[in-house]
């Protein structure tokens, strides 16, 4: 009871927990434990033999926060910004720090322009989009769909609903522009 | 080589790419023997983490067989088995000379905030991830470790990322022993967590999600009471209720991001992306533990605001305590522990995917079907 000044007494001794638990207590003392001190100052410990590492070559303008001082002499080399998503992401990176909600909220709309954008572009390709099998929703059957759902006490299954009009909703805009743009299309002709 | 491709919010599918090459002296090149999913990818997958960009490849748990090395690696060979560690660190900048691997300065161009890690946005630094035959390994004389021969490659992989944040994230309680220890998130950190939280000598482990499959779990692998807070009108309560009205010593948020339990908070987040994540079990973890205590953090956030209740971890006098995990730190201990048999890592281990269907290991997972609780991803199955 927190009302006095004893703590509430605990239901196993250690005894009965080492008996029970394997390894309980194996790394009883805080002070012997690998993340204590949360800092502990040994600079050979990780093995790398340099002060400051060698440069990985830039091959295009890397977008950096402006937190940084300089380029990272490491950096990924995944997906250059391309598009009109990049020139967002890149004025997001140029324009504001880390701090500020707009560089977040910049990227995250970057993203949704870079969906549409790569979906758009997939069409010209051997291998368009398909939302069906990436979604992987086709493994609902082979992976008891309803069963994991049904007669469950999970509180998720209401917002799933959400998910496939997340996905779908782009695909339905699309359509229907592309509806609209081939009537503007054939009336014209008329 | 076939690698898992991201095509946007809800939608992946396997591409040919080319070999990842070798871009500074110290890199590797890893060919992939085992990778896995984890709940972090979860929130790259729903489109919740900034600059995600289409055509990444994710993955950040993984071990392989080394392929090629830089002209200045001397501490791997081609041919050694190695297991990686999820963060991407140099080895030898401010917060690496400190044992902070997981805030390397050196490697994430993208943000100061964050460190370096495999497959995980350009926010995390634009590296493509494991979920593919070959990965690109930077500082490759820092981050890998041989496996040892005693350990099987299922529990390597999980060594990567989800048992180091688990034992990680009982260490950030500051456990003591006889404490009370809640565990918000039944997922793999959070089974790992509990578990951890008996090494550290806790009293009681409490084990709270809504899958009660992974409550079953929780229950067998890490001897955790458990508690399904779909049958609670208000968790909180009931927790207050079942420790005298005390409270937990510590509480450690497994869950993260996308955390259920309140459809505002959920939908903000997880489906509009106005928070950078939900803080629903964080808010459940600081109002269930007891005044003075301590809450770990290991669930994952985005970089834009949640609304976090400050006011109560201020009043309640909390430290609240949360990183990255520094992988690599942790492996020693985990060895031995491991070897001593207080636990097996794969035994949460529920599916093993062909990386040829890794859409439909994403779905399964992301939407909790088929008892899934860790899938591990063969590429070349
Ligand atoms: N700090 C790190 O280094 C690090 C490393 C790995 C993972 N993570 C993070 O840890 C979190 C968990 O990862 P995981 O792989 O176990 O994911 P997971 O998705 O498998 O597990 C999350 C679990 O939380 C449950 N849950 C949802 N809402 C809840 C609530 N309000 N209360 C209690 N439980 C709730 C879910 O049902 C699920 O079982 C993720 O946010 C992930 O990003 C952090
Ligand atoms: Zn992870
Ligand atoms: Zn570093």
């Amino acid at each position: 009871m927190p009302y006095t000044s004893d703590k509430p007494k605990q239901a196993e001794t250690a005894e009965e927990l080492r008996a029970r638990i394997p390894g309980w207590g194996a790394d009883l003392d805080p002070k012997d434990r690998p993340s204590v001190p949360k800092e502990r100052f040994d600079p050979t410990l990780s093995g790398a033999h340099w002060e400051f590492p060698e440069r990985q070559e830039e091959k295009w303008p890397r977008e950096r926060s402006i937190e940084h001082s300089m380029l990272t002499p490491v950096f990924g080399t995944s997906c250059p910004p391309k598009g009109l998503s990049g020139v967002i992401r890149k004025y997001a990176y140029a324009r504001y720090s880390e701090g500020r909600a707009a560089h977040w909220l910049l990227l995250v709309a970057a993203d949704r322009v870079d969906t549409a954008e790569s979906t758009l572009r997939s069409f010209a390709t051997l291998r368009p989009d398909n939302p069906i099998t990436q979604t992987g929703v086709l493994s609902e059957v082979r992976r008891h769909g309803w069963s994991s759902r049904v007669g469950r006490k999970r509180v998720d299954t209401g917002h799933q609903l959400l998910d496939p009009i997340i996905v779908g909703a782009p695909w339905v805009a699309a359509g229907l522009l592309g509806y609209a743009a081939i009537r503007r299309l054939t009336r014209g002709r008329r | 080589m076939r690698a898992m491709v991201y095509r946007g919010p809800y939608r992946v599918r396997v591409e040919e790419k080319d070999r990842p090459a070798i871009e500074h002296p110290n890199d590797a090149i890893v060919r992939v023997t085992r990778a896995a999913i984890c709940g972090s990818d979860l929130h790259l997958y729903h489109g919740m983490m900034p600059d995600t960009r289409v055509g990444m490849t994710f993955g950040h748990e993984f071990v392989g067989v080394v392929d090629e090395v830089g002209p200045s690696v001397q501490n791997l060979r081609v041919g050694d088995r190695v297991m990686v560690p999820f963060n991407i660190f140099c080895g030898s900048c401010f917060f690496c000379a400190r044992g902070l691997y997981a805030n390397c300065h050196n490697v994430n161009p993208n943000a100061t905030a964050v460190g370096g890690i495999y497959g995980y946005s350009h926010t995390c630094g634009g590296y493509d991830g494991g979920q593919a035959e070959y990965v690109r390994v930077p500082f490759a004389d820092v981050g890998p470790s041989l496996i040892p021969d005693w350990l099987e490659e299922d529990d390597a992989v999980l060594l990567t990322d989800a048992v180091a944040t688990g034992y990680f994230g009982a260490q950030l309680g500051d456990i003591v022993e006889g404490d009370t220890v809640v565990v918000f998130g039944a997922g793999p950190v959070g089974l790992y967590a509990a578990k951890s939280s008996w090494l550290m000598g806790a009293g009681r482990v409490i084990v709270i999600d809504h899958l009660e499959y992974r409550l079953q779990k929780a229950k067998e692998f890490a001897h955790a009471e458990t508690y399904n807070f779909a049958e609670y009108d208000d968790i909180v309560v009931h927790m207050k209720r079942i420790t005298d009205h005390l409270g937990a010593d510590v509480a450690i948020d497994a869950v993260g991001a996308e955390a259920d339990g309140n459809l505002l908070q959920h939908v903000t987040a997880a489906k509009l992306k106005l928070q950078g994540g939900s803080p629903i079990a964080l808010n459940w973890a600081i109002d269930s533990v007891r005044k003075g205590g301590t809450v770990s953090v290991m669930g994952a956030y985005g970089p834009l605001f949640s609304a976090v209740k400050f006011g109560d971890a201020m009043n309640k006098g909390l430290t609240l305590r949360m990183n990255q995990c520094h992988v690599k730190r942790q492996w020693p201990r985990l060895f031995e522990h491991i070897r001593n048999g207080y636990f097996t890592p794969s035994d949460i281990v529920t599916h093993r995917i062909p990386l040829e269907h890794i859409a439909e290991a994403y779905h399964m997972f992301s939407a909790k079907l088929d008892d899934c609780i860790k899938p591990l991803i063969v590429p070349n199955a």
